[in-house]
């Protein structure tokens, strides 16, 4: 059995990077928490892991804008170890707070001359929401989500909703398959909220890049690897394992 | 070169309505327009800054073009506000010295892009048409901006706003004291904020006639904020005159005598592993860790600036298990809130006090932001509403954390570093503590602006993962954080056994200007103090610097007995600290109880009440009431380890009883979090309330699965002006059941506060808390895939009541609604009780149950209708005209101590019944497919027909915003 390393990358403010850890050692990975000023001071660190991690939080505090800062150190000073990673077959996942930084350092969607073509701004009720969420999946390319249709897990943020610059950007997202996770009800059509916690466009709650392999979501496949953390197992019995547990099953598989 | 960066929101205006919406709340019946027609932010960024640079800056980091749009100018220009026609009504810039994130995150990230970022100043700005000057001011002072921390500029932004402090010229400054008269002496308290009394001054007096020297202000100010109530607690732990019988120490003899009692009977069993000694309580959790909990209050703080006010509460109290032992993770977060009613009148409201409505959002949303960025769950809390919390509204945060066996005992040693560890010092606080202990008036919100502060979460983040690391390689002693009376307090404590030198001018300052005094008692927040073995500090600086957090040797712990402290060089302080810490003079005071009349006989409730009707009043009253809007801006899932959430039941919106958290991923031991307050109860029967605040608490836990005998719990006393012998005396009586119901639940108390004074005076006008006791409670849930929720699971399943309904209804929820004063308070059966606790427990444990939900607020009747509406499942109650002579509506609404309601499957029925023979216990009902709630009145006709969705809406109706 594969037993990749996992760097998850932790910065001022980090905070789900226990929950991540726990997540891909369950699966079989080797996972080691790493901070940016590590990486920063030796960034061929990279070359020695097969999957990195941007885990959930509020790293600088989210202070200008969630994930503002760290994807701006990425830019700056990571540029081409991240780039050379990506294209060498590798995986990028980046969760909540990391969906943001890798959104906003131009990982998942390039800018182009005008700047970049989407953003993750406030929610539509103008406030943070712990909440569970349906997830309709189409894995297209994506190795993170291969055989997964649905999903059930939480999302906590108050910078989740995804604009794109304009209305057919969005339309050719969807079209090229990079929209692989969006919220829906209970039923599995797509709705307002609560359905959609955040009023994101097209109801879009991940996506991933050209090439698949780098995959950004706001909900938290890692709060939902253990049966006791479903919300209502009290009520239909404990499953084998929390369903945000493939995604991690997923990653480890892909390196066999 | 000061850089003015604007910038406005593309799409929705979400401070506009914010501002419009808040300037209606307080001008009630007056018909005017929206004042703000938009809104933008900004940041005036200085430095030796090029035009090329600062675009870089704008369009790398600060602005998201997708979103935002900007204007960069050079400071002193008319503000323009784009896409705006009406002119710029106000500025709001926080002032000088108060803790702004947002800027110390830019100055960073900006000399990682190379631009000579030397200071930043964020700002929020305000367009609209002119205004009336009564409007303007309603809008200038109490909407856009807190006096308190932040100040309105009209016009321009100029130097003069954006000065930062003068360099301060070191002189010693003797304060002469000797000569003094008594009442000199008591001036001079008043004059430096010391909150000393007479008694005090002139102990300390006689103490300098001694030594034969006047004190240093320094001196003076460490004096003030050891003895200060909130760091002493000089009342509770005073002597306590009670109508003739002495206490010595009223703390000692109640509530901590329940707990020596507990331990010494528990012998070799016992599980407490340190009480009311370290920062938290600390108990035993499994083979390899131990819990330790604290709950704190931030009252005056989140009276005068809610948003900071609780904000800085919750960082201070996640800093009370970092400062426990050698450290402990904290695991999760408990907040309860007492307010004044949202809907209170703003005309109504006497001077300087914030509208209740403004009061509770800026405490969510600052217990929010902190809480939220140190990524600790917060799964269990409370809000409690009543008139009387106007003037002073009561904030409690509380948190639980995991702490290794071996790092539960700390100990610093003579030749040790003394370490600053974390954010800088500056002028926030001062004097916290002393502020802390005093009354509030009128003019609190101009006068104790210092003691009000924001914090700055990702700091303390920074300083968690930091510290735990350095823990885990034991490269310090002893730790502590700076709380209140800052490091004067944190080294005194720390050193009390030993004596220290203190380099003051070491301290890392966040700007110039800070005598050595408010250097020494600032309540600056995120800092702890280590005491760090001299071969260990390069290996700890290193292990700071990695995770960008400062790192500083102030002094050395020395056995010298004394706190010598110097600047510069020179010694500005030398204190004796057995005088310190021994020399206050004790407290005595009266305390005297008389039993209110009104509260020997029940009010007669309206014989022809609708009974429907009353219980989706009750549903909807403010005390009973869905919290879904606070506990959503809440994170309870992050760490992973929530097993059972505080929103339950079908669509995830049910009241849980408690939350249950599992701190060790893949494990299934866990614990459970509840709590019980009943401040309705307090002025008719102290002790009744903290004995049901008790059981309330304990149900909570054992509701969802705690084991009885693993349940320690914690005080809270928020009690109005104790030298009133009648305040005093009612906080006797609750302390006596307190000690009372510990050793009859055998559940020991393992930490405690107490806050009191809590009075606002005006104009002759007084408001005083109701006696508010909070008891929390943390119990042991041995196996979490035992645990049971409250909503209802299937059709066809038995319903029952475990415990004896009571015809008592004095300061119920029933009461409250129907506006009936008086009655008598109901009290648990100190003896039964327990018994059925356990009985509960062991029905939990043997899978009888499928739902369980404890009697509450809102009695029987509401804790039926809650059930059923979170599982979805209709429910038909029968069964209570066998249960005695009580009142049908009582029965219904009346809130008996020690219920449950249990839903139970009919092939259980047998083995659970078992399990409570002896005790009393009753079926009532069944569930049922139908979505509705009957009840069966006393002549056997359905006296009470409601829909599931009816009951539900009501419930979810009231608190939203």
């Amino acid at each position: 059995m594969a037993s990749p390393k996992v760097f998850i990358l932790r910065a001022p403010g980090s905070n789900c990077d226990m929950e991540t850890h726990f997540a891909f050692e369950k699966a079989g990975a080797r996972p080691e928490r790493i901070h940016i000023l590590q990486l920063r001071e030796n960034p061929s660190l990279l070359k020695q892991f097969q999957i990195l991690v941007i885990p959930g939080g509020f790293t600088y505090g989210d202070d200008v804008a969630a994930g503002k800062i760290l994807a701006s150190q990425l830019t700056h000073f990571l540029q081409s170890e991240l780039r050379a990673f990506r294209d060498s077959e590798k995986l990028i996942l980046g969760v909540c707070n990391g969906f943001q930084v890798l959104l906003k350092a131009g990982l998942i969607l390039q800018p182009d001359q005008d700047g970049p073509v989407a953003t993750l701004a406030h929610n539509t009720s103008g406030k943070f929401e712990t909440r569970w969420v349906h997830l309709e999946v189409r894995p297209d390319n994506c190795p993170f989500l291969a055989g997964i249709s649905s999903l059930f897990v939480p999302t906590a943020h108050g910078e989740g909703r995804f604009v794109s610059r304009e209305e057919w950007m969005l339309d050719g997202l969807e079209k090229s398959g990079r929209v692989v996770l969006r919220y829906v009800n209970p039923q599995g059509k797509l709705d307002g909220f609560p359905h959609n916690p955040n009023g994101s466009q097209g109801n879009i709650a991940g996506l991933c890049d050209p090439s698949g392999r780098v995959l950004g979501l706001m909900p938290h496949p890692e709060r939902h690897v253990l049966p006791t953390q479903h919300p209502s197992w009290t009520r239909n019995g404990l499953q084998k394992e929390g369903e945000g547990f493939a995604i991690f099953k997923n990653a480890v598989k892909y390196f066999e | 070169m000061i850089w003015e960066i604007e910038i406005q929101p593309k799409d929705s205006d979400l401070e506009k309505c914010r501002v419009n919406k808040d300037f209606h709340l307080l001008t009630p019946g007056v018909k005017v327009k929206d004042p703000i027609t938009s809104a933008s932010k900004g940041l005036l960024v200085s430095g030796e800054i090029s035009g090329e640079q600062i675009q870089k800056l704008v369009t790398e980091l600060l602005v998201d073009p997708v979103v935002e749009s900007c204007t960069i100018n050079k400071l002193g220009n008319l503000p323009v506000g784009e896409g705006t026609n009406d002119p710029c009504l106000a500025t709001v810039l926080l002032k000088p010295g108060v803790m702004d994130p947002t800027a110390l995150s830019i100055i960073q990230a900006g000399q990682d892009l190379k631009v000579p970022v030397v200071s930043v100043r964020s700002f929020r700005r305000y367009f609209g048409a002119p205004l009336a000057s009564n409007e303007k001011d309603v809008l200038f002072r109490r909407v856009l901006a807190n006096d308190a921390i932040e100040m309105v500029v009209e016009g321009p932004i100029n130097q003069k706003h954006v000065a930062e402090g003068v360099p301060y010229l070191f002189k010693k400054i003797v304060v002469p004291i000797r000569d003094l008269s008594h009442e000199e002496l008591e001036k001079l308290s008043r004059q430096m904020s010391l909150s000393l009394n007479r008694e005090e001054m002139i102990t300390i007096q006689e103490h300098y006639r001694k030594v034969g020297k006047d004190p240093n202000d320094i001196e003076l100010e460490t004096i003030a904020q050891t003895w200060s109530e909130h760091c002493s607690h000089k009342t509770l732990k005073g002597r306590v005159d009670f109508d003739g019988k002495i206490y010595n120490n009223l703390l000692k003899e109640t509530i901590f005598e329940a707990t020596r009692f507990l331990r010494e009977k528990a012998g070799k069993e016992d599980w407490c592993v340190s009480v009311f000694e370290d920062n938290a309580g600390v108990i035993k959790f499994d083979e390899n860790f131990h819990l330790c909990f604290k709950v704190e209050t931030h009252n005056r703080p989140s009276a005068i600036e809610p948003y900071g006010g609780a904000n800085t509460g919750i960082g201070g109290v996640i800093r009370d298990p970092m400062g426990t032992g050698l450290g402990a993770k904290p695991v999760c977060n408990t907040d309860i809130f007492c307010f004044a009613p949202p809907d209170t009148l703003a005309s109504t409201l006497p001077d300087g006090i914030l509208h209740p409505l403004k009061i509770m959002t800026g405490v969510v949303s600052g217990v929010r932001d902190y809480g939220n960025r140190m990524g600790i769950p917060t799964v269990n809390g409370a809000v409690c509403f009543h008139n009387r919390y106007l003037g002073n509204p009561l904030v409690f945060c509380g948190t639980a954390g995991l702490i290794p066996v071996d790092k539960a005992v700390k100990k610093p040693l003579a030749g040790d570093f003394v370490v600053a560890v974390g954010g800088r010092t500056g002028r926030d606080g001062i004097h916290g503590a002393t502020f802390s202990s005093a009354e509030l008036n009128s003019d609190s919100e101009k006068v104790s602006g210092g003691a009000v502060q924001i914090g700055n979460a990702i700091e303390e983040k920074k300083v968690l993962d930091a510290v735990l690391k350095a823990r885990d390689l034991g490269l310090y002693n002893s730790i502590t954080d700076c709380g209140a009376g800052g490091f004067s307090s944190a080294v005194g404590e720390m050193g009390e056994h030993l004596g220290a030198s203190i380099q003051l001018d070491q301290a890392p300052l966040k700007y110039a200007g800070l005598s050595y005094t408010e250097i020494w008692i600032s309540e600056s927040q995120e800092r702890m103090i280590l005491s760090v073995p001299k071969e260990n500090l390069a290996k700890l600086k290193e292990v700071c610097k990695w995770e960008g957090v400062e790192a500083v040797e102030l002094g050395v712990f020395e056995n010298t007995g004394r706190l010598k402290l110097f600047y510069q060089g020179s010694e500005v302080g030398d204190i004796d600290l057995d005088f310190l810490h021994n020399g206050r003079p004790k407290q005595v005071r009266k305390a005297a109880w008389k039993t209110p009349t009104e509260s020997s006989s029940n009010p007669s409730a309206p014989a022809n009440q609708n009974l429907g009707e009353t219980l989706l009043k009750l549903l909807s009253s403010l005390n009973i009431c869905s919290k879904e809007w606070i506990i959503r801006q809440y994170d309870h899932e992050v760490q992973g380890g929530s097993v059972i959430k505080p929103l339950v039941g079908i669509l995830e919106e049910g009241p849980s009883d408690a939350s249950v958290v599992m701190p060790v991923l893949g494990a299934t031991k866990g614990f459970a979090v509840g709590c019980g307050l009943l401040p309705d109860y307090g002025d008719l029967d102290p002790y009744a309330m903290a004995a049901c605040a008790i059981d309330e608490a304990v149900r909570n836990v054992v509701a969802v699965g705690a084991d009885p005998s693993r349940i320690a719990i914690l005080d809270n006393f928020c009690w109005g002006n104790t030298d009133r012998p009648e305040v005093l005396g009612s906080l006797v009586m609750a302390a006596e059941a307190c000690k009372d119901f510990a050793i009859a639940y055998q559940m020991p108390f393992i930490s405690g506060k107490d806050s009191l004074k809590n009075e606002f005076h005006a104009k002759g006008k007084s408001i005083v808390i109701p006696p508010t006791l909070l008891i929390s409670a943390i119990g042991i849930v041995q196996d979490v895939r035992q645990c049971v929720t409250m909503d209802m699971k299937k059709a066809g399943n038995k319903l029952f009541l475990v415990g004896r309904l009571t015809e008592n209804i004095g300061g119920s929820q029933y009461a409250k609604v129907l506006q009936l004063t008086g009655g008598v308070v109901p009290k648990p059966d100190a003896k039964e009780a327990i018994d059925i606790h356990k009985a509960m427990h062991r029905a939990i444990t043997a899978l009888t149950v499928r739902s369980c939900h404890d009697v509450s607020e809102g009695g029987l009747a509401v804790t039926v209708a809650e059930m059923a509406f979170a599982g979805g499942i209709g429910a038909d109650i029968h069964g209570l005209n066998t249960l005695g002579n009580i009142p049908f509506a009582s029965m219904l609404f009346a809130e008996p101590p020690t219920c449950y309601v249990v839903e139970v499957e009919p092939q259980k029925v047998e083995q659970f019944q078992a399990i409570f023979k002896g005790l009393p216990v009753h079926e009532i009902g069944t569930t049922c497919v139908e979505k509705r709630l009957r009840f069966v009145g006393p002549t056997g006709e359905w006296v009470l027909w409601t829909s599931l969705e009816d009951l539900r809406k009501a419930w979810l109706s009231t608190l939203k915003f």
